[in-house]
C-alpha cells in the first residue's frame, strides 16, 4: 500500500511540474513549491486558484512565522514587562519597519496597523474626515471604486451635507485624467482614487493624480489593496497622503493591514477608535490621546496577523519582483488573448495599463453560472459585482466573472481556464 | 458531491433561455421586490391576488440561470394556487433546497420543482434558487421587498 503522504507528493510533483512558458524566465515551478494550499485538489481535479484578487494566498514562510508566534512568542504587546510581552512587541514592532522599508516611508510611525483596507478607509473617514470636511465640501473619488472606497465617504457626505463628486472613466476602464483637473476645487477636501481596480485591472496614474491635487493644495488618498500584490510601492515617490494595504491580498493573514499616512497629518486627525493603548493619560474629566501611531492603535492589536504581514514581506523581498510582474504581465496577455479568442467571451476592462485581473462576460449565461461550472473543473474564480455596483453599471453589465492571477499561476491554468469557458458555453447554447 | 448535470439540467436551462411568464403584469394587485445583496440579483414578482387565490403571477429581472428557471417554474406552479397552497410549496421548496427535505422520502407537493433538489450540494447558489419563492411570500404577505436574507 502506498503512503497517503507518497500518494499526495506524486500529484504535488505532477501538479507543479510545469516549465515556465514565458520569456521572463520566472521558475514558477519553484514558486509554487513555497504555497502549500495549490497543492490540493478540488472535485478529483488539482485546484486552478484564480481568485487572487479577493485573497491570496499565503507561502510556507508567513504560516511557519504564524506557528512561530503561537508557539513561543504570544503575549500582548506595548504593556507588559515580561519576557513574552517584550518578545512579542519586538516581532510586532519588527513587522511595522518591515511595512515602513517595503513602501519607503519616512518613518515607522507613519505606519498604521489595521485589519485590512476597509477599516484604513473608515480610520481616514473619521480621523481625518469628520476633522476636516464641513458643509458645502467635496470629496473626489473614481467611478471605478471598491465600495470600501465609496461609502464611508458617503456616510460622511451625509453626516457634513458634503458632496461626492466622481472622477469619470473611458470605455477601457481608465480614468479620465483631462477631468480631474476639473473636478478639484477649492472645496475638494480629499481625492481617494485606487492604485488598481480589483474589477479592471486597470492600474491608475496615481502619482500624476497626486500631483494634479497637491496643485491646489487637496491631501489624497490612494486605496492600495490591490498594489501591493503587484506593483512596487514607494510611498514617497507617489507622494501621496495616505495609502492603505490589506494584508491579505499580498499573501499575508486576513486581519492585518496598514494605513500610510503623512505624519503631519496623522498628527492633526482625530483618533479612531477610543479605548486602551491609544491614550497617553485618562482621567473622568479629561483625556489625552498618544502619540503616533498609537493613537491610531487602540486596544490590543491583531498581533499574529501583522507579524505574519512582516512575513510576507520578507517572502516578497525574497522573490525578484520584477521578474515576478513580468511574468505576471505575461500571463495576463495570454489569458486575454485566449479568452478573447473565444466567440461569446467579452472582456471588461482593456487598460493600457493593466494587472494580472481579468474581468469577462459570456453572452447569455450569468457570470455565477460560470463561476459554479468552473468550479467543478477546480476552477476557483469570482463572479459577481465585485463590491463596485456604481463600476458595474458604467459597463451596462450586472456582474463579471473575474480570473486574478498571482505569479504562482501558470499558463497551463490559463488554459484550463479558457478551456472549461468553452464547455460553459457549450452547456448553455 | 453530484455531478453539474444534476444541476444544470435541460429543464433549467430551458426555463433560463424561455422564462415563462416573464413579463409586467398590469392586473397585479400585489407587487414585491426580491434582492440577493450578495450578488445583486433582482427580480420583481407580480401578483394578482383575489378572494385569496394567486389568479395570476408574473416575474422580471436579471439573475443566473439558476434564479430565472427557479422564478419562471415558480409561477408556473403558484400559479391558481391558493395562498395556503402557495405558502407550503414555498416552505417545501425552501427545506427542499436547503437539504432539510427528503423530497422522495418525505410527503410534499414540489412535483417537477423537485429537479431543483441538486441546489443543495451548491451552498452558495441556494439563495438563487429561492430569491423569487422569496419575493412570492413577500407580495403574499402584503410586502414591497424581499431578501433572501431572510
Ligand atoms: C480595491 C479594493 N479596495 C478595498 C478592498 C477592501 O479590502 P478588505 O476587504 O481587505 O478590507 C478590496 C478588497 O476586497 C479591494 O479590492
Amino acid at each position: 500500500m502506498i503512503a497517503p503522504e507518497k500518494i499526495l507528493e506524486s500529484i504535488n510533483t505532477e501538479i507543479v511540474n510545469i516549465p515556465s512558458p514565458f520569456e521572463s524566465g520566472w521558475d514558477v515551478r519553484r514558486i509554487r513549491e513555497d504555497f502549500p494550499v495549490l497543492r490540493q485538489t478540488v472535485n478529483g481535479k488539482p485546484l486552478v486558484y484564480l481568485d487572487n484578487a479577493a485573497s491570496a494566498q499565503s507561502p510556507q514562510m508567513v504560516i511557519d512565522r504564524g506557528i512561530k508566534y503561537l508557539q513561543e512568542e504570544h503575549s500582548s504587546v506595548h504593556r507588559g514587562v515580561h519576557y513574552l510581552s517584550q518578545r512579542a512587541t519586538n516581532a510586532f514592532e519588527g513587522a511595522r519597519e518591515r511595512v515602513r522599508r517595503f513602501i519607503n516611508a519616512r518613518e515607522a510611525r507613519e505606519c498604521i496597523f489595521v485589519r485590512g483596507c476597509t477599516e484604513g478607509i473608515n480610520l481616514v473617514m473619521h480621523g481625518y474626515g469628520r476633522k476636516f470636511v464641513g458643509e458645502g465640501d467635496e470629496i473626489l473619488v473614481s467611478a471605478m471604486e471598491h465600495h470600501a472606497n465609496i461609502v464611508p465617504w458617503q456616510m460622511l457626505c451625509e453626516e457634513k451635507k458634503a458632496k461626492l463628486r466622481v472622477i469619470p472613466i473611458n470605455d477601457q476602464g481608465e480614468l479620465l485624467l483631462d477631468e480631474v483637473e476639473a473636478l478639484i476645487t477649492e472645496r475638494t477636501k480629499l481625492v481617494a482614487v485606487m492604485h488598481i481596480s480589483n474589477a479592471l485591472g486597470t492600474i491608475n496614474p496615481v502619482k500624476e493624480i497626486v500631483r494634479l491635487a497637491h496643485k491646489q493644495g487637496v491631501p489624497v488618498l490612494v486605496d492600495g489593496a490591490q498594489g501591493t500584490p503587484h506593483l512596487a510601492v514607494d510611498v514617497q515617490d507617489i507622494d501621496c497622503d495616505f495609502y492603505i494595504i490589506s494584508g491579505h491580498k499580498m499573501f499575508a493573514p486576513t486581519g492585518s493591514g496598514i494605513v500610510y499616512g503623512k505624519a503631519e497629518l496623522l498628527e492633526r486627525m482625530n483618533p479612531f477608535h477610543g479605548g486602551g493603548a491609544m491614550i497617553r493619560s485618562v482621567s473622568f474629566e479629561k483625556t489625552t490621546y498618544a502619540g503616533l501611531p498609537d493613537k491610531f492603535e487602540a486596544g490590543t492589536p491583531a498581533i499574529a496577523a501583522q507579524i505574519g504581514l512582516g512575513a510576507a514581506i520578507d517572502y516578497l523581498n525574497s522573490i525578484d519582483r520584477v521578474q515576478a510582474h513580468k511574468y505576471e504581465q505575461e500571463l495576463l496577455a495570454y489569458a486575454t488573448e485566449r479568452l478573447a479568442a473565444i466567440e461569446g467571451v467579452r472582456i471588461i476592462g482593456t487598460a493600457h495599463e493593466k494587472a494580472s485581473v481579468l474581468s469577462f462576460v459570456v453572452d447569455e449565461v450569468h457570470p455565477h453560472d460560470i463561476g459554479t461550472i468552473l468550479d467543478q473543473e477546480g476552477i476557483a474564480i469570482r463572479a459577481g459585482h465585485h463590491c463596485a455596483q456604481p463600476l458595474m453599471q458604467r459597463f451596462g453589465v450586472p456582474a463579471t466573472a473575474r480570473a486574478s492571477f498571482a505569479f504562482y499561476n501558470t499558463k497551463e491554468e490559463a488554459d484550463k481556464l479558457a478551456d472549461a469557458i468553452e464547455k460553459v458555453i457549450e452547456v448553455f447554447s | 458531491m453530484s455531478e453539474l448535470s444534476e444541476l444544470y439540467q435541460q429543464v433549467i436551462l430551458d426555463h433560463n433561455k424561455k422564462p415563462r411568464n416573464y413579463h409586467k403584469l398590469e392586473s397585479a394587485n400585489r407587487v414585491a421586490e426580491g434582492h440577493n445583496p450578495l450578488c445583486g440579483d433582482q427580480l420583481t414578482v407580480y401578483m394578482q391576488l383575489e378572494d385569496e387565490v394567486v389568479k395570476d403571477l408574473s416575474f422580471e429581472g436579471s439573475g443566473c440561470a439558476i434564479s430565472k428557471a427557479a422564478a419562471s417554474m415558480m409561477t408556473q406552479s403558484v400559479k391558481g394556487k391558493t395562498r395556503v397552497e402557495a405558502e407550503t410549496l414555498f416552505k417545501e421548496f425552501h427545506s427542499m433546497v436547503k437539504g432539510e427535505l427528503d423530497e422522495e422520502a418525505q410527503p410534499n407537493n414540489l412535483g417537477r420543482l423537485k429537479i431543483f433538489s441538486g441546489v443543495r450540494d451548491y451552498p452558495a447558489r441556494v439563495k438563487c434558487a429561492s430569491l423569487s419563492w422569496h419575493t412570492m411570500h413577500a407580495a403574499l404577505q402584503g410586502e414591497e421587498a424581499a431578501s433572501t436574507e431572510t
